[in-house]
């Protein structure tokens, strides 16, 4: 078995486990505060390093892609307007896209 | 018309369905990015059957389009995942399945049908709204999937149609209502940018994302209310 496919069952079956853990083990065992905050705060740092690093990493280093980064700016910016998932996503793709097609970045 | 106790049920399985609908065509893009980091077909649909929380799909197709460590890649995707175990607590209660039923449950804890479940006024319209999310975006989600990763073969480079940044923009997307929080939030967002970013030239691919849950750590071990906001936390 490949390690990719390793890799995308040991996710997607720790993942389900976290699920159920959750509606099964007692509610005291995870009530302390902090591990709730712990808990709670995770996604946030993980998510902010995960925009970074794929906005301007590459491999081990770092290196500026003028269109990734206008891409962003259009997520950001329809983000700011409240418009839904779908078209965030159509917004970064469609900058990004749109500037390399004008060869402009 | 609410006097029929059945109203708030049936408002919470609209609300559900609707909210399925409009976020499960988010499959398209992580079928469509999957397949373009490498993944095939059947890794892309097998995640988003059993795995199922799109974050941590996102994550590991990240890791894979790097080329780096896949333990690491796992690593970021499970601890994107525990969200959902603490989703799992609150709602143990109030949704209170059991048995076989709870197996199947589990699988539809999303943070979109937590959030329609624990906006409900009573327990009853809380389940209808809980299944009613899953049912939809479940379904949604990973026809999208199936449709973005056979489509995404099609395509040429996946730059030429900014496929590349679809993934940050949808961490985006997911990180936004959370950095609109508080203070907390928002610093350790920042400082989890800061140990990414500065790990990135000394780790493989991957790790750095890892490392950044130190930011989650330090905050949480701080006396309660000395980061200076005002919010409880776990609320």
């Amino acid at each position: 078995m490949s390690g990719t496919w390793i890799a995308v069952l040991v996710t997607a079956v720790c993942c389900y486990a976290l699920k159920l853990a959750g509606l099964t083990v007692p509610p005291q065992w995870l009530a302390h505060p902090r591990a709730q905050r712990f808990a709670s705060l995770v996604p946030v740092a993980l998510l902010a390093a995960l925009i970074a690093v794929q906005a301007v990493g590459r491999g081990e280093s770092l290196a500026i892609d003028a269109a990734r980064l206008a891409g962003l700016g259009a997520a950001a910016a329809a983000l700011l307007l409240r418009a839904p998932f779908l078209v965030v996503i159509l917004a970064a793709a469609g900058t990004a896209a749109a500037l390399r097609a004008l060869g402009v970045a | 018309m609410a006097d029929t106790p059945a109203e708030p049920v049936k408002q919470a399985a609209r609300d559900g369905i609707a909210l399925g609908l409009a976020v499960g065509t988010s499959g398209l893009a992580f079928g469509a990015v999957a397949v373009a980091s490498g993944l095939s077909v059947a890794q892309a649909c097998v995640l988003s059957l059993v795995a199922y929380t799109g974050a941590s799909q996102f994550a590991l197709a990240a890791a894979v389009a790097g080329g780096g460590s896949l333990i690491a890649g796992t690593a970021s995707a499970v601890l994107l995942g525990s969200r959902n175990g603490l989703y799992g607590l609150r709602l143990a209660s109030l949704l209170d399945f059991s048995g076989p039923f709870r197996l199947l449950a589990a699988l539809g804890i999303t943070d979109e049908s937590t959030a329609v479940a624990l906006g409900q006024p009573d327990p009853a319209a809380a389940r209808a709204g809980f299944l009613a999310t899953f049912g939809s975006l479940y379904l949604t989600w990973n026809a999208g999937t199936l449709a973005g990763a056979l489509g995404a073969g099609r395509l040429g480079s996946p730059d030429t149609f900014g496929l590349d940044v679809v993934g940050p923009a949808a961490f985006l997307a997911l990180l936004w209502p959370r950095l609109r929080d508080g203070r907390t939030e928002r610093t350790v967002a920042l400082a989890g940018v800061v140990i990414a970013l500065a790990a990135t030239p000394f780790c493989p691919p991957g790790l750095p994302v890892v490392l950044a849950a130190a930011a989650a750590l330090g905050a949480a071990l701080l006396p309660s209310g000395a980061a200076g906001t005002a919010e409880g936390p776990g609320r």
